[in-house]
């Protein structure tokens, strides 16, 4: 026991970062895509080779988000075995209490002119501002929110969900149900939140212009800072004792929970620390996006952050990176120019990487890859060989 | 009753003639009344010919206010003669014959009109245009004519014009059309057409009525109703007493004759409310029972199972399409011969995606759920692009469209009906296989020890691959009852997969009377909850319902009792 909290509680962060090679990588891609995109865009001529267009910047900065959005997953499912299904839900309230910001900075621009009311409730005939809405004309209160209560409603669900011991597929269908219900409430006008439509026709942020390159890249630089802020603290959480623990849950949960440990606790924090980031990955994408509508929340679209992680490569955080900017280059390369082919590949990813890449992309490069890597077919063929496994 | 004696001779003008006399002359009145029961044929005819022709010309007059007086008038009566007068007005084929000022029908043939006496209904000459001039109407005028001819359906001698009319004055409650109720009431003979003439009167004496009794009559006629529009009656009354000032012993009566309705009105919303429960949960059952075999007896989470459903509506499309030339539309047969198509079609998909994907993650569940959507992503697009993403109609048989309805509101739709009759057939045949087959028993044997079912000497992989087929072929067969109410298009499936793993999840695992318990309750609870908070939130409620439940009870209404412990 000793040993071990040497080995890994006691070692400086700067000694585990330098010993995270993928990590490393991650973050150097970061800190030169900060400066050189944003830099190539509003300083080089459009004309020049190198000349980085306003929607590749909007398009890359989109990808940070899902890429922050796929790490969140990665922390929970990777290293503690929780597979959220509903983790778009919190996507979404990111999203939406950043979309309600940016709804109340249209002021008096909107097409009702109403200086308080977003147009929506004028439309639906709304006299007063509900009291939710209160305090999201200020950017700090909406940052804090969009925080806020993506942690607090995975504190709440966490807490019921885990002190029950709701595990496995159960916890994966629970949460497909938490978002799905949080999708037809949303949907309704009565909600507040523009119902359908969702909230959208923003005008600036902090008093910049959406429109502007000049935002546009401020807002990717965010995505990149804040992507690697949190691969740090999730890279934090993982190498210290906590992370062992949550290993350990992942890989035999009652024995930890033999062992003395409150392994809900341990779940509650990972998994609230995860709907965090989550959130702030919905802050972000809003603005670049410029809309937010109750299909963020649709539980089709969360199974697919869960693709993301896999196709990376589960349990190595920046495999989920990697794999959220895989998989969504492939949806835009072929919702562009094969719709028809879209869903086929990715129904084909899932069943492929589920059965012949179980370490994803990262997994099947030798220098990233763990010893005990292995094709599935091999623990199949292992597990009928001795006829050990139960279904 | 209204009738004196005169207007009762005044109704008597042709075949009664020589009776009259002989009536007049006994003096009885009764006497008269027994005559004219026995010689009715003409006894409709409120106006004498000559009363009719006059009444008829009045309708020239230049004042459309004195029109509209003229046009109650006649229709007031009931007489039968005078609805194809107005009716030809409405339509303006009425004239007015310059030569004789006599009001004619004229119709046009070819170029010469041909005149209709208004009285006997007899051809009566013909003329150009030029020697009738047309009587005309307006748009106020129109409306009386309608109302007038509506009322005039009271005496029409087809039994359905007149049940409408009946209909029509209930909903209406037009005071005004008393009078000529009450007559309609004196010649009706159907039986079930004039205990609804009696409600109607009722409805209207409540508010019109002269006396107390009067009133109170009606309240006990209305008392014994179970409809809303009664309750509406009952309770429009009750809120109107103080300002029309009714007597306080009315308005008591009627206040508990609505406590009544109410009473026996909720009964029934509660008794309609139950059996679209019942309803809706048939639905998540059959779309769940699949996957209480696949999910609740392997193990296997398969979200590809409402792929599966829809593949057993695209079977039935399919089979209807092929047989579309052979058998008339409507016909049951396509549909019965769905019912096996719709298994087999399924459970082979069921089997090529056990032996080629799931068998391989064993043990995995989670890996198997997303393997599973991968599946299920690949159909829909398959599907939407074989058959386009449209929807694709099928037509309901003869037997499974219509309804039974209640007075009361409630209506039973045949198709749920069938709906809610088929899940239960299904249900217990899947009970009936798992209970009584061998195939059952090496399933529940697998389930139970799959290294000592394999030391035995059964198949595993075998049995594996056909309860997964089975579990997908029940979802076919599913697929087949929701194609008859909902859309078949390639997101049919997904319109059911959360709803049929709450089922599961709920009712519990390995259990099929827990999924069917759990199908039910769900839908009886969601439509108990609809009428109060709206469909989208009574379906909020329920899935937040669930994920407390499942807190409670993390395995379900009936878990499996053991001492396995997972991981």
């Amino acid at each position: 026991m000793t040993d071990y909290r040497q080995k890994y509680q006691m070692t400086p962060v700067i000694g585990w970062l330098l010993k995270d090679r993928g990590g490393m990588i991650l973050l150097g891609i970061l800190i030169a895509a900060a400066i050189l995109v944003p830099a190539s865009n509003l300083l080089l001529p459009e004309s020049s080779a190198f000349h980085v267009p306003t929607w590749m910047v909007s398009l890359l900065g989109k990808y940070l988000c899902y890429a922050l959005l796929a790490l969140s997953v990665d922390l929970i499912w990777g290293f503690c075995g929780i597979l959220s299904l509903g983790h778009g839900a919190f996507f979404a309230l990111g999203g939406y209490a950043m979309g309600m910001y940016l709804m109340r900075q249209i002021g008096d621009r909107g097409v009702y002119g109403d200086p308080i009311l977003p147009d929506f409730m004028v439309f639906l005939n709304w006299q007063e501002l509900p009291w939710y809405w209160h305090g999201f004309d200020m950017f700090w209160f909406a940052i804090v929110m969009a925080m806020f209560v993506p942690g607090l409603l995975a504190f709440v669900f966490g807490f019921l969900a885990f002190r029950s011991r709701v595990t496995g597929v159960y916890l994966s269908i629970i949460t497909q149900a938490m978002t799905y219900a949080l999708l037809l409430a949303f949907f309704r006008n009565d909600m507040g939140f523009g119902g359908n439509n969702g909230l959208t026709d923003f005008k600036d942020l902090l008093g910049y212009s959406l429109q502007s390159d000049g935002t546009r890249a401020g807002l990717f630089v965010a995505s990149c800072v804040f992507l690697g802020i949190c691969y740090t603290v999730a890279r934090g959480i993982t190498q210290s004792r906590l992370g062992k623990v949550l290993i350990a849950i992942r890989d035999a949960e009652s024995r930890v929970r033999f062992t003395g440990y409150r392994v809900e606790y341990y779940k509650l924090f990972v998994f609230t620390v995860s709907a965090v980031m989550a959130g702030i990955a919905g802050a972000l994408y809003v603005p670049q996006v410029g809309i937010i509508n109750p299909g963020e929340f649709a539980p089709a679209l969360s199974i697919e952050i869960v693709i993301w992680v896999a196709v990376g490569g589960r349990g190595t955080l920046y495999g989920a990176v990697l794999g959220a900017f895989i998989v969504n280059y492939a949806k835009t390369f072929f919702t562009g120019a094969m719709p028809d082919f879209w869903l086929f590949f990715l129904g084909g990813l899932f069943i492929a990487v589920t059965l012949f890449l179980p370490k994803g992309v990262i997994g099947a490069v030798p220098a990233f890859g763990s010893a005990d890597r292995q094709s599935l077919f091999t623990t199949w063929r292992k597990r009928r060989a001795n006829e050990g496994g139960k279904a | 009753m209204r009738n004196d004696m005169f207007s009762v001779l005044r109704r008597s003008p042709f075949s009664l003639a020589k009776t009259r006399d002989v009536a007049l002359r006994l003096g009885a009145v009764i006497a008269c009344l027994a005559l004219l029961v026995i010689a009715t044929p003409n006894s409709a005819q409120a106006f004498s010919d000559e009363e009719l022709r006059n009444i008829a010309e009045q309708l020239n007059d230049k004042s459309a206010t004195k029109k509209v007086a003229v046009i109650e008038e006649m229709a007031a009566d009931g007489d039968p003669r005078v609805a194809p007068i107005l009716k030809a007005m409405l339509d303006g084929d009425l004239y007015v014959r310059d030569s004789d000022e006599h009001v004619v029908i004229a119709t046009k043939k070819g170029k010469v009109f041909t005149h209709i006496d208004i009285v006997s209904g007899e051809e009566v000459g013909e003329s150009s245009s030029k020697e009738l001039s047309k009587i005309k109407i307006n748009n106020r005028l129109r409306g009386a004519l309608r109302d007038a001819l509506a009322t005039l359906n009271l005496f029409s001698p087809d039994l359905n014009i007149r049940s409408a009319a009946v209909e029509q004055i209930m909903d209406a409650r037009d005071p005004a059309m008393l009078p000529l109720l009450l007559r309609a009431i004196d010649r009706e003979e159907d039986e079930t057409l004039l205990a609804r003439m009696e409600l109607a009167q009722a409805t209207m004496a409540l508010a019109a009525g002269e006396t107390t009794e009067e009133r109170l009559s009606a309240i006990d006629v209305l008392a014994s109703e179970t409809t809303p529009q009664i309750r509406a009656v009952l309770s429009q009354f009750v809120a109107s007493a103080e300002a029309e000032g009714y007597e306080p012993e009315v308005v008591a009566a009627a206040q508990d004759a609505l406590e009544s309705v109410e009473g026996r009105l909720s009964t029934w919303q509660t008794i309609g409310d139950v059996y679209r429960g019942i309803s809706l949960g048939s639905v998540l059952l059959l779309a769940a029972v699949g996957l209480a075999i696949t999910f609740g007896v392997m193990g296997v989470i398969n979200m590809a199972h409402g792929e599966m459903i829809m593949i057993g509506a695209y079977t039935t499309f399919m089979v209807q399409q092929a047989l579309g030339s052979i058998l008339p539309s409507g016909s049951a047969w396509s549909l019965v011969i769905s019912v096996p198509a719709a298994f087999l079609v399924a459970g082979a998909v069921g089997v090529v995606i056990e032996r080629s994907v799931i068998r391989f993650l064993y043990g995995r569940p989670l890996e198997t759920l997303l393997a599973t959507w991968g599946v299920s992503l690949v159909l829909q697009q398959a599907i939407r692009t074989i058959f386009g993403a449209t929807n694709q109609q099928v037509t309901a048989p003869d037997f499974m469209s219509g309804a039974i309805e209640f007075s009361t509101g409630l209506v039973l739709t045949y198709n749920r009906l069938w709906i809610i009759l088929f899940s239960i057939i299904v249900v217990a045949g899947i009970a009936a296989v798992l209970r009584y087959t061998a195939f059952g028993l090496q399933m529940r044997a697998v389930t139970q020890n799959r290294r000592m079912a394999g030391s035995v000497g059964i198949r595993t992989g075998y049995v594996d691959a056909l309860t997964f087929g089975l579990g997908s072929g029940i979802a076919g067969i599913a697929g087949v009852a929701l194609s008859q109410i909902s859309n078949v298009s390639p997101n049919l499936g997904q319109t059911y997969i959360i709803d049929s793993f709450m089922v599961v999840v709920f009712g519990g695992v390995g259990n099929l009377w827990g999924t069917v318990l759990g199908a039910f309750s769900l839908g009886i609870v969601n439509k108990f909850l609809e009428p109060m908070a709206g469909a989208v939130l009574a379906k909020i409620f329920v899935l937040i319902a669930l994920i407390l439940f499942i807190q409670k009870r993390p395995k379900g209404l009936f878990a499996l009792k053991g001492r396995a412990v997972e991981a």
